[in-house]
C-alpha cells in the first residue's frame, strides 16, 4: 500500500528523496504547517536565519561551493519579498536554488489577504521557471521538476509558490516520488555541434596570437580539467572573467589574472591584441567588453555557451559552439591533439614561432604594468588594502573559500588573491548583492564543514547583512571576516572622485561607524582590530590561529581611505584602454 | 521590419504573463497579440507582431525558446504566409454619409454587422495593411470606435 501523507510531509518528504541536507529558511503563518513537517523528522537540517535575504544568499554559497542545489524555505507576503534580491543575485550569476514560499491559502489568494503578495509574479523576472501549486497531489511532481531545471542546462533559481491550505495535515494523499521528468517543452542540451567543434579546432591551430577568455560557465559545467588539458595542448594564455576565477589555475605562468574593468593590463592587452579570443562560458558582460565596438578588433570570436540566447547577443561570434561545456571542452582537447599531431613539421614549427612572439609581448606588458603582488608593509603609512588581500593570502596558503561582498575589497580580492581551484571564489558577480558575503560564507561553511572560510568585506556591505553573526552563533560557524574598512563607500567615492570632481555625494559616514570590535563580541564572537600595517600580519595570523579554529573572528582591517582599484577601463574606449594609477587618471582627466 | 511570430506554449495559468513580461523585461515592443487554445487544449497558440532588425529578432526567439512553457516558435516571415486580422469599426452614418460610409465598406468587402439610425457597425477580415487603408478611408471626424483582434497568421503549404 503506498503511503498516506499530507501536503506539507509530501513537500519536505520530496526534499528528502531529493537528496536535500539543508533547508535555509524563516517561519511565518503559511509556511507553519511545512515548519511542523520539518520539526516531525530529522534528515534535514533547517538552519533558521535572520532575515529571509540571508536564507537566500546561504544556499546560494552552499550552491556555489558544492555544486548541488540551494534550498531556501520563507513564508509569504514579507518573507518572499524579502528574498528576492537572493534570488535575483542566484539568476544572474546561473546558480541553482530551489525557493519554496509559502503562500495565503487558495481561496484567499486575490482578496488582499493578511500577508499575501504575488510571489509567481514579483519573482518572474529573476528565476529560471516557478510553479504556483494547484492542488496538493501534484507536490511531489512539482517539487521534482523543479529541481529538474534548476541543476540542468543553464542553471537558476526555481521558485515554488505552496499556498498553506495544499500543506493541511488534515488532508492526505498517496506519496510516491517521480524517479524521472519528462517535460516536453524542456530538454536541455548535453552534447554539442561536431561540425563546429572542428573548425573552432582549425581556427586554433591556425592562430598565432591566441587568448582564452573563461567564464563561470565552465565552473558551473564542472568543465575545468577538460579547460586545463585544452589550454595547456594550446599553449595559449587565460584570461579570466570576475565569474571565472578559479576554473584556470591563477598561479599558473598561463594565467593574465583577470580580465575586464579592474582587470589586469596584460588580460586586457592581450583581449585587445589577440588573433582568436576563445570565449568559454562567458557571455561578453559590459564590465568585460567596454565598448563592444571597440571589442577585440583583429580576433576571430569562438564562443561557447550552453544558452543560445548568449551567443550574439553582444558580440558576434565567428565561430559558435552552443552546447554543455564539459562535454564541448573534452572534444575539442581531444580533436586539437590529434590535429597537432597529424600536423606537418614546418606548420609546428611556425605555429610555434607565433606563440613564442606572442608569449614574449605578453611577457612585456605582464612586466611593464602587471599587479606588484610583492606589497611591503609601511609603518608610516596607512595599510594598503591590497596588502591586506596578499596577507590574507600568505596565511590562508592560497586555500582558502573566499565569499566577497560587492566593492572595491571584491576587487582587490579578485585581483590580489590567486585561486588554484574552482568554487573557492565566491561573489555576486552579475548583480552585484552588498550583503552578500557573510551569508554566502555561511552557506560554504556548511556545505564545506571544517574547511578554512573567509569572508572579505568592506564595512558598507557587511552592515548590510551583519544581523547574521546571531546565526553564526547558533550554528557554530567559524568563519573569518576580513573587513577592509575606509570608512566609506568605496567604490562609490572612487568614482566621484574619478568622474563627479571628488564631491563625494552619499558615500561618507566615518562619524557614525559602530566600533566593530565591540560590536562583533556583543554577538559572542572574536573581534580584532589593526591599523598599523607593520601588525597586520599578526593579526591575519591571530585570525587563523589555532585557538581561534572554532571561532568566528572579525579582523576589522583600517585601510587607506584615499586608495583606489586599478587598473580601470576608461568608459566607452577598447579594452586597452585603462587608467592604471591616479597619477595617470589625473593626465588623463 | 515587422515580424509575426508564432508561438506555441503550454496553456498554463501564467504562461502568458512570462511571454508579455518577457518583452516589458527586454525593452522588445509588442504590436499586437492574439492568444487561444489549439485543437489540442493543453496547448495555446499566441501569435505576435513586433519590429526589429534580424539579430533583434534572433535573440527575441532565442529568450522565448528560454522560457520553460513555449514549446516552439516560428518566425512567420521566414517562409509564406498568410495573415488575417478582424476589425470591427463603429462609424456616424447619418445623412449623405450614410450612403458613403456603405459604398466604401463595399468597396473593401466589410459588412454591417449592426445598424441603428446614426450608426453602422461594420466588420471586416484581411491584412493588418488593408485595415488600416479602410480605417484611412473612412472620414476621421465619422469613427465612433476601433476594436481590432490583432494578427493571427500561419504559413503557407503543406505540414513543416
Amino acid at each position: 500500500m503506498t503511503e498516506q501523507l499530507s501536503g506539507g510531509d509530501m513537500l519536505i518528504r520530496s526534499l528528502q528523496d531529493e537528496g536535500v541536507e539543508y533547508i535555509f529558511g524563516y517561519p511565518g503563518g503559511s509556511a507553519l504547517h511545512i515548519y511542523d513537517a520539518i520539526f516531525r523528522q530529522q534528515k534535514i537540517e533547517h538552519i533558521l536565519v535572520r532575515h529571509e535575504q540571508a536564507a537566500t544568499h546561504m544556499a546560494d554559497g552552499y550552491a556555489r561551493s558544492t555544486g548541488r542545489p540551494g534550498v531556501v524555505l520563507v513564508t509569504s507576503g514579507p518573507g518572499a519579498t524579502n528574498a528576492i534580491t537572493g534570488i535575483a543575485t542566484a539568476y544572474m550569476d546561473s546558480i541553482p536554488m530551489v525557493v519554496i514560499s509559502g503562500q495565503v491559502p487558495r481561496d484567499l489568494i486575490g482578496t488582499d489577504a493578511f500577508q499575501e503578495t504575488d510571489m509567481v509574479g514579483i519573482s518572474r523576472p529573476v528565476v529560471k521557471h516557478s510553479f504556483l501549486v494547484r492542488d496538493a497531489g501534484e507536490i511531489p511532481g512539482v517539487v521534482k521538476k523543479a529541481f529538474h531545471i534548476a541543476t540542468t542546462g543553464r542553471p537558476g533559481p526555481v521558485v515554488i509558490d505552496v499556498p498553506k491550505d495544499t500543506t493541511d495535515p488534515f488532508e492526505q494523499f498517496a506519496y510516491a516520488y517521480p524517479d524521472s521528468v519528462s517535460m516536453r517543452s524542456y530538454n536541455p542540451i548535453v552534447t554539442g555541434d561536431s561540425a563546429q567543434i572542428d573548425r573552432a579546432v582549425d581556427a586554433m591551430l591556425a592562430a598565432r596570437k591566441p587568448v582564452f577568455y573563461v567564464g563561470g560557465g565552465v565552473i558551473l559545467a564542472s568543465a575545468c580539467e577538460h579547460l586545463r588539458d585544452l589550454v595547456r595542448t594550446l599553449g595559449a594564455p587565460v584570461a579570466s572573467t570576475l565569474m571565472g576565477l578559479g576554473a584556470f589555475p591563477g598561479t599558473d605562468p598561463l594565467s593574465l589574472g583577470m580580465l575586464g574593468m579592474h582587470g589586469t593590463y596584460e588580460a586586457n592587452m592581450a583581449m585587445d591584441g589577440a588573433d582568436l579570443v576563445i570565449a568559454l562560458g562567458a557571455r561578453f558582460d559590459d564590465r568585460v567588453t567596454n565598448n563592444p565596438d571597440k571589442f577585440s578588433p583583429k580576433a576571430t570570436i569562438i564562443h561557447m555557451d550552453i544558452d543560445a540566447a548568449s551567443i550574439n547577443k553582444i558580440i558576434d561570434a565567428d565561430i559558435p559552439l552552443l552546447g554543455d561545456g564539459a562535454w564541448v571542452l573534452e572534444q575539442l582537447s581531444t580533436r586539437l591533439t590529434q590535429a597537432l599531431k597529424s600536423q606537418q613539421k614546418s606548420a609546428l614549427k611556425d605555429r610555434e614561432e607565433g606563440l613564442k612572439s606572442w608569449w614574449q609581448q605578453l611577457e612585456y606588458w605582464r612586466a611593464e604594468n602587471g599587479l606588484n603582488h610583492n606589497l611591503q608593509a609601511q609603518a608610516d603609512k596607512p595599510i594598503l588594502p591590497q596588502l591586506a588581500i596578499q596577507s590574507l593570502y600568505k596565511v590562508t596558503g592560497g586555500d582558502a573559500f573566499v565569499c566577497s561582498d560587492v566593492g572595491q575589497h571584491q576587487m582587490f580580492a579578485a585581483q590580489y588573491y590567486h585561486f588554484d581551484e574552482p568554487r573557492r571564489w565566491i561573489n555576486s558577480g552579475g548583480l552585484g548583492t552588498m550583503g552578500f558575503g557573510l551569508p554566502s560564507a555561511m552557506g560554504v561553511q556548511m556545505g564545506n564543514p571544517g574547511a578554512t572560510v573567509t569572508c572579505v568585506t568592506g564595512e558598507g556591505s557587511f552592515m548590510m547583512n551583519m544581523q547574521e553573526l546571531s546565526t553564526c552563533l547558533q550554528y557554530g560557524l567559524p568563519i573569518k571576516i576580513i573587513n577592509l574598512n575606509n570608512q566609506a563607500l568605496g567604490m562609490v567615492k572612487q568614482w566621484q572622485d574619478m568622474q563627479y570632481g571628488g564631491r563625494h555625494s552619499q558615500s561618507t559616514y566615518s562619524d557614525s561607524l559602530p566600533d566593530f570590535k565591540t560590536l562583533i563580541e556583543a554577538f559572542g564572537h572574536v573581534g580584532i582590530k589593526v591599523v598599523d600595517a607593520t601588525k597586520l600580519d599578526a593579526a591575519m595570523e591571530e585570525a587563523f590561529s589555532e585557538a581561534n579554529r572554532n571561532r568566528l573572528v572579525f579582523v576589522d582591517v583600517w585601510v587607506d581611505p584615499h586608495e583606489h582599484v586599478y587598473p580601470m577601463a576608461i568608459k566607452g574606449g577598447a579594452m586597452r584602454d585603462m587608467v592604471l594609477s591616479k597619477t595617470t587618471a589625473a593626465e588623463s582627466s | 521590419m515587422r515580424h509575426i511570430l508564432s508561438v506555441l506554449l503550454e496553456n498554463e495559468a501564467g504562461a502568458l504573463s512570462r511571454v508579455v513580461g518577457l518583452f516589458a523585461q527586454r525593452n522588445y515592443n509588442i504590436e499586437s497579440l492574439a492568444v487561444a487554445p489549439t485543437e489540442d487544449t493543453t496547448l495555446s497558440r499566441l501569435t505576435l507582431t513586433t519590429r526589429g532588425d534580424d539579430s533583434k529578432i534572433q535573440q527575441i526567439i532565442k529568450q522565448l525558446n528560454k522560457l520553460i512553457e513555449v514549446v516552439r516558435v516560428e518566425d512567420l516571415c521566414d517562409g509564406d504566409y498568410v495573415e488575417r486580422e478582424l476589425l470591427l469599426i463603429k462609424v456616424r452614418a447619418e445623412g449623405d454619409a450614410r450612403q458613403e460610409v456603405k459604398r466604401t465598406a463595399d468597396i473593401f468587402r466589410g459588412q454591417i454587422i449592426e445598424v441603428t439610425s446614426a450608426t453602422y457597425t461594420i466588420q471586416l477580415v484581411g491584412p493588418s495593411n488593408k485595415l488600416d487603408a479602410f480605417i484611412r478611408a473612412i472620414d476621421d471626424v465619422s469613427i465612433v470606435e476601433v476594436v481590432r483582434s490583432g494578427v493571427s497568421g500561419i504559413s503557407r503549404g503543406g505540414a513543416s
